[in-house]
């Protein structure tokens, strides 16, 4: 089992069960007032919901080894990544739900989520978290700072042209930046065989001349050894690294996703390889028996039965604050505040 | 008129049949998009096509907007009928060169020796919490850039004519279309996009809006989803003897100026009602046209837009920023004497 401790194999396991529970419970409230007839505005949680069960080794594997002050950016299915980078989950959880003391006070959603205190953020729009990353490593860079950042990306987006451009960015400027494809083998619809060529992400590294590393089962333990070598060559200023990581959507693309484009042989596969079980039996062997892990697994779903409780109970945005928020909040004060008094009013005469 | 025969179909039904038609009779029209073959459009815009005409044209793509627009419209230049859908219209940013620099521009920079016969079909709107990067319709913003045709329909009637109109016109026509109207079963439609729809082939000319409201007193213009609420508004001040006329522009580029003047030279007073930010877009340009060319015609003018803010998530604020027929209502109220 090499060099991951004990004590990280437990921590990722807390991560990987709460993320599994988490999305299991969100999925039981996003479908309140969306059964029998399913209405995509309906209900407690309205609009579209990315779930990641199934991905979770790759959010525990990479985010081990990153603190606060590292930033990670993620893609659409974020929740599972939030959790394991230490995002509040209360007032995660009181965004999803659309409430007034959630993360962005219901303005972003599940696909807009912001926690600037652990260098958290996602995006919606396929790839395009890519570039932040590669800004937050560039700002390390020139601040002469150790952080690292991650840049999360399903195996859809590897042929968008925000994620290669990345690539070479990071790569000619050594950049300490680490990007992590999350493969789960499908786009919504769309098999990766269909629409990338090759359809291992880690290949792209090849033209950017940096190190791609793939990692062909989701073993949470098998990640996070290859992610203690990525992140410590940032750290080091070696440069970038491009992980591709097989995960499994054990879920719909989205909720709803009725899924009649997807072989039931396929779903089967998906269910049957499990990445906490195998995390479990790495545990066993490392001597944390099922008592021990019962115990993590009760303290994570309790954590997310408090969360949801929790948001529930949040107040909803009064409609006027829709109005606020476009620009920073108070104003930076140099263009709204204290002009100049000599020239803001002279027309350009002393220009 | 929108009743003439056939039997009842949504948006998407009526859009799926011309895109076959237009395939049955044109070996050149193809279709690309993501999950456009085995899903069938996420928004069920071509719902079937598959079984019928295989994945050689009815093409699932990488997502690589940049790619597929642009080599739609390089197959366009061939004089190949190449249709690609952008999954929303939010998504433009990652393709935006391929639109506004090549598409729209290549037909004028080449002094028309060139045409891009292509149209691309996109779904726009909010008002299911999908937030800011997924619930725009950004009307404004493609009808501003010069080069590309830009039609939003509002009942299947229209959807049909239009979308064989745009697949045989011989310059690149953005096609956008509600996801709201489409009658997908899992975001139910408001009553009124559901309409007759004939079974043969039948074209809508661009430059002609529909009153699809005829009325005495105020003139309603507007667009996509906001038809159905300003219809619903009409309906209720009907009952207080307030004669509402609703015009629905159908095509934004090339924009039916006369038809918006005839209605306001009769009412004397315009709402405009858009789903698109306020500043800079629909609103504005529509009271431009009336002020110039009848500057007297104007007792009383109101505007409804998304006021300058992206969409938010939670519902409240959602429902704050996007125009229902209780808002049209009180505008049309505001301009009464
Ligand atoms: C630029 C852009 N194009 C298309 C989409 C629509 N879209 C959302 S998720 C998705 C599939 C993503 O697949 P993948 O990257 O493999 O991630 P997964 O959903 O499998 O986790 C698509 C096409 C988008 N959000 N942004
Ligand atoms: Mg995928």
């Amino acid at each position: 089992m090499g060099t991951v401790t004990t004590t990280q194999l437990r921590s990722m396991y807390e991560d990987m069960v709460t993320a599994r529970y988490y999305e299991e419970r969100l999925q039981e409230e996003y479908m309140e007032g969306k059964t029998p007839g399913f209405d995509i505005s309906a209900g407690p949680i309205p609009g579209e919901l990315h779930l990641a069960a199934g991905h979770e080794a790759t959010a525990a594997g990479v985010c081990a080894h990153l603190t606060d002050e590292d930033t990670v950016t993620a893609p659409h299915r974020p929740h599972h990544i939030a959790i394991a980078k230490g995002v509040d989950l209360k007032r995660m959880t009181a965004e999803i739900f659309g409430r007034e003391t959630g993360l962005s006070a219901g303005k972003g959603g599940h696909m807009h989520l912001f926690d600037p205190d652990v260098n958290f953020a996602c995006s919606g729009i396929i790839a395009q978290g890519c570039p932040p990353a590669v800004g937050a490593a560039l700002a390390a860079m020139k601040r002469n700072e150790s952080s690292v950042a991650v840049a999360y990306l399903g195996e859809g987006a590897i042929s968008q042209g925000a994620f290669l451009e990345s690539l070479n960015l990071a790569s000619v400027h050594d950049l300490p930046v680490i990007f992590v494809v999350e493969d789960n083998d499908w786009a919504i619809s769309m098999p990766k065989g269909r629409i990338s060529a090759p359809p291992d992400g880690s290949r792209r590294a090849d033209g950017f001349d940096m190190p791609g590393v793939r990692i062909d089962h989701d073993d949470a333990t098998a990640v996070s050894e290859a992610a203690a070598e990525a992140v410590g060559r940032a750290r080091d200023g070696n440069g970038p690294t491009l992980m591709s990581v097989q995960v499994h959507r054990r879920m719909g693309h989205f909720m709803g996703d009725p899924e009649t484009y997807r072989p039931e042989a396929d779903q089967q596969r998906h269910q049957e390889r499990d990445s906490i079980e195998r995390l479990a039996s790495d545990l066993e062997a490392a001597g944390v028996d099922e008592d021990e892990r019962e115990t993590i697994r009760e303290d994570a779903h309790e954590r997310v039965d408090d969360a949801i409780e929790w948001a529930k109970d949040q107040p909803e945005p009064e409609p006027e604050a829709a109005l606020e928020d476009v620009f920073s909040n108070p104003p930076s004060g140099v263009t709204d505040e204290d002009p100049t008094p000599e020239f803001a009013g002279d027309g350009g005469a002393n220009r | 008129m929108s009743d003439d025969g056939g039997r009842q179909a949504t948006m998407s039904t009526a859009m799926v049949e011309a895109i076959a038609t237009e395939m049955r009779d044109n070996d050149e029209v193809f279709y690309m998009g993501e999950d456009v073959a085995d899903y069938g459009g996420i928004f069920d815009s071509t719902d079937g096509l598959l079984s019928e005409f295989g994945h050689d044209r009815i093409m699932d793509v990488p997502i690589s907007e940049t790619a597929y627009i642009g080599a739609a419209v390089g197959a366009a230049q061939e004089g190949m009928r190449p249709i690609a859908e952008l999954m929303f219209a939010d998504f433009f940013g990652v393709c935006m060169d391929q639109l506004y620099n090549q598409m729209a521009k290549n037909t004028y920079m080449s002094g028309a020796n060139v045409s891009v016969p292509m149209v691309l079909t996109t779904a726009v709107g909010g008002t299911y919490s999908d937030a800011a990067q997924h619930s725009q319709t950004l009307y404004g913003t493609f009808a501003h850039l010069p080069g590309m045709k830009v039609v939003v329909p509002s009942t299947a009637y229209d959807a049909k004519g239009l979308l064989h109109n745009a697949i045989r016109d011989d310059d690149p026509v953005v096609y956008m279309f509600h996801k709201r109207l489409m009658g997908i079963g899992w975001m139910p439609a408001p009553d009124g996009p559901k309409t007759a729809v004939p079974d043969e082939p039948y074209t809508i000319p661009f430059g002609q809006a529909d009153v699809k409201r005829e009325g005495a007193d105020v003139t309603v213009v507007t667009l996509g989803l906001h038809v159905h609420r300003a219809l619903e508004a009409a309906a209720k001040l009907a009952d207080d003897g307030i004669d509402v006329e609703v015009i629905d522009l159908r095509t934004l580029v090339p924009l039916d100026e006369a038809t918006i003047l005839e209605s306001v030279q009769k009412t004397g007073r315009l709402v405009v009602v858009d789903e698109d930010y306020r500043s800079f877009g629909l609103t504005g340009e529509v009271i431009s046209r009336v002020v110039e060319a009848e500057p007297d015609a104007l007792e009383a003018v109101e505007r409804l837009a998304i006021p300058d803010v992206p969409l938010p998530y939670a519902r409240p604020l959602e429902n704050r920023v996007i125009p229902d027929s209780d808002d049209i209502e009180d505008a049309i109220r505001q301009t009464q004497p």
